[in-house]
């Protein structure tokens, strides 16, 4: 359904370019839970952004079944690493999410109906009044969730989205992810940094390399569903799993001279 | 009673207590020293109630301040619009830049002349230097206002299709309300004192007009009761403002609050 070719993202021009992506191709089904993991600064931004058409690649391309990404499609939402500030301090929760929905031709009881569903799959109901500015940083990021669920996606498209939450936090937003991915039946590319994390989360890892960034691995995850916090992380096979990503990502590090 | 409160309390009452007390000084200062230029200051608050309450609101003070209402409304509406184009486009930035940094570098009275050749002594002439002279604070501010809008906001509105006015009205203007606001404060000064100084060299009513005119005359203790009443006025527009940006960005500061906890 989303097909990575040959990307590349350079920026900059003249003397002080940063070669953020070298060439990278991979391929995300339809209904699919891709996660792709790499250390900081590997271009895991720049990878969604140019995903999500916010970023022209400086060649090769992504398509959406077929159709080159030239700008954001209507049919990917978006998770952004920095919550607090894709939030609207000056919008209540109902009104944040809202938001992306006023231009979509739906009635008011319509956007009313999918708006408070949202706030309710990721446990915010109470909160719905509140203001950004009043939740902690873990509910902040449900908002967001909301807000992107409410936008009914195809593809949803997450950026480290619990790298500055707290662990019990990340452990209870890993689930509800994993959850409304179920009941939204929607495609899912999350991006982060943690082994653990994309190993339990992923139907497949995509494992990059240090930068000049390619794809290092492509590995399957044959976990049983539906995950637990406590029963996936003890079996045999996460640990195996997460210690051959771990090499993978060692390894590459190895071969490359110390800066 | 702790300490902390206790500083409150006395900040407070010092908060009140030393305008008293300079007041006190004055009246006591005043009726004593028995001088021409400073009459007492009885006087000029009998002066004051006979002049302005309310004889001459009608005739003076509601044409100064519907003059500076219209110049300061016409100059936030004209410079949010400029700014906000402004902002948004550096294209528009870089070709109307030197003419804005010489807008604003043009000291403001000095358009009095031109203002009277083109547009004669009347209301359009006084209007028409206030908002002026307003503009250029709303219009820079705005500018950097709208530079100053969050990308990741920005991105927001791109990933969920947010455009035109709709980008404008719920993302755009909010975030840069707090510097537009900043701008306002600055140019609701300006406007008070140009309404006085449009007063005097062109007018036959206003309060600055009332204030030359009561010089003229050796009418002292008249002039200090304007005076007064500009200091008042003064005051209260930019309490009334305050009071609205308080209002209107009580996210704002709750935000920044959240922010340092
Ligand atoms: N707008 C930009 N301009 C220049 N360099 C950038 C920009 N954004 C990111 N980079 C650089 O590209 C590299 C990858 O960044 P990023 O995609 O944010 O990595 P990650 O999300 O994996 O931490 C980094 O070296 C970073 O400094
Ligand atoms: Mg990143």
């Amino acid at each position: 359904m989303l097909e990575v070719n040959g990307l590349s993202k350079t920026y900059g021009e003249g003397e002080r370019t940063t070669r953020a992506l070298a060439e990278l191709s991979f391929t995300v089904a339809e209904g699919e839970f891709v996660c792709v993991v790499g250390p900081s600064g590997c271009g895991k931004t720049t990878l969604l952004r140019c995903m999500a058409g916010l970023l022209p690649p400086t060649s090769g391309s992504v398509s959406l079944r077929g159709h080159v990404v030239a700008g954001p499609p209507e049919q990917v939402g978006f998770v952004f690493q920095e919550y607090s500030r894709s939030l609207m301090p000056w919008l209540s929760v109902r009104d944040n999410i809202a938001l992306p929905l006023r231009h979509k031709r739906l009635g008011k009881a319509e956007r009313t109906r999918l708006v408070e569903e949202a706030v309710e799959s990721v446990g915010l109901t109470g909160f719905i009044d509140h203001f950004p500015w009043e939740l902690s940083g873990g509910m902040q990021q449900r908002v967001a969730i909301a807000r992107a669920l409410a936008y009914e996606p195809e593809i949803l498209l997450m950026d480290e989205p619990f790298a500055s939450v707290d662990a019990q936090t990340r452990a209870d937003l890993e689930d509800l992810v994993l959850r409304v991915r179920k009941d939204y039946g929607v495609t899912v590319v999350f991006v982060t940094h943690d082994i653990d994390e994309a190993v339990y989360l992923g139907d497949r890892v995509v494992v990059l390399t240090q930068p000049p960034t390619t794809v290092q691995e492509v590995l399957a995850v044959n976990l049983p569903e539906p995950r637990d916090q406590v029963e996936t992380k003890e079996l045999p096979e996460f640990a195996h799993l997460r210690a051959h990503v771990f090499r993978a990502i060692k390894r590459r590090q190895e071969l490359r001279p110390a800066t | 009673m702790n300490p902390a409160r206790r500083r409150r309390i006395l900040l407070i009452a010092l908060e009140a207590g030393v305008p008293l007390a300079v007041l006190a000084g004055w009246w006591v200062w005043s009726v004593g020293a028995d001088s021409f230029y400073f009459p007492a200051l009885p006087t000029i608050l009998t002066t004051f109630a006979d002049t302005w309450l309310f004889e001459r609101v009608g005739s003076d003070v509601v044409p100064s301040l519907a003059r500076l209402a219209a110049g300061f409304g016409i100059a936030v509406v004209a410079g949010v619009a400029i700014g906000t184009a402004l902002g948004l486009s550096p294209v528009a930035r870089r070709v109307a830049g030197p003419l804005v940094e010489f807008g604003r570098a043009v000291p403001p009275p000095a358009l009095l002349p031109f203002g009277m050749l083109v547009l004669g002594v009347g209301d359009a002439m006084k209007v028409f230097v206030i908002a002026v002279v307003c503009l250029w604070p709303v219009l820079l501010n705005t500018v950097d206002g709208v530079r100053g809008v969050d990308p990741t906001m920005l991105d927001t509105a791109r990933v969920y299709g947010i455009g035109g006015l709709e980008r404008l009205r719920r993302i755009v203007w909010p975030s840069a309300l707090p510097q537009v606001f900043a701008g306002m404060r600055t140019s609701l000064s300006l406007a008070l004192i140009l309404m006085v100084i449009s007063e005097m060299v062109a007018s036959t009513e206003g309060i600055g007009y009332f204030v030359l005119e009561s010089q003229r005359s050796f009418a002292i203790a008249e002039m200090w009761s304007g005076i007064v009443l500009l200091g008042v006025l003064g005051y209260l527009l930019n309490a009334a403002l305050a009071l609205l940006e308080r209002r209107v960005l009580r996210w704002h500061r709750a935000a920044l609050a959240s922010a340092l906890r």
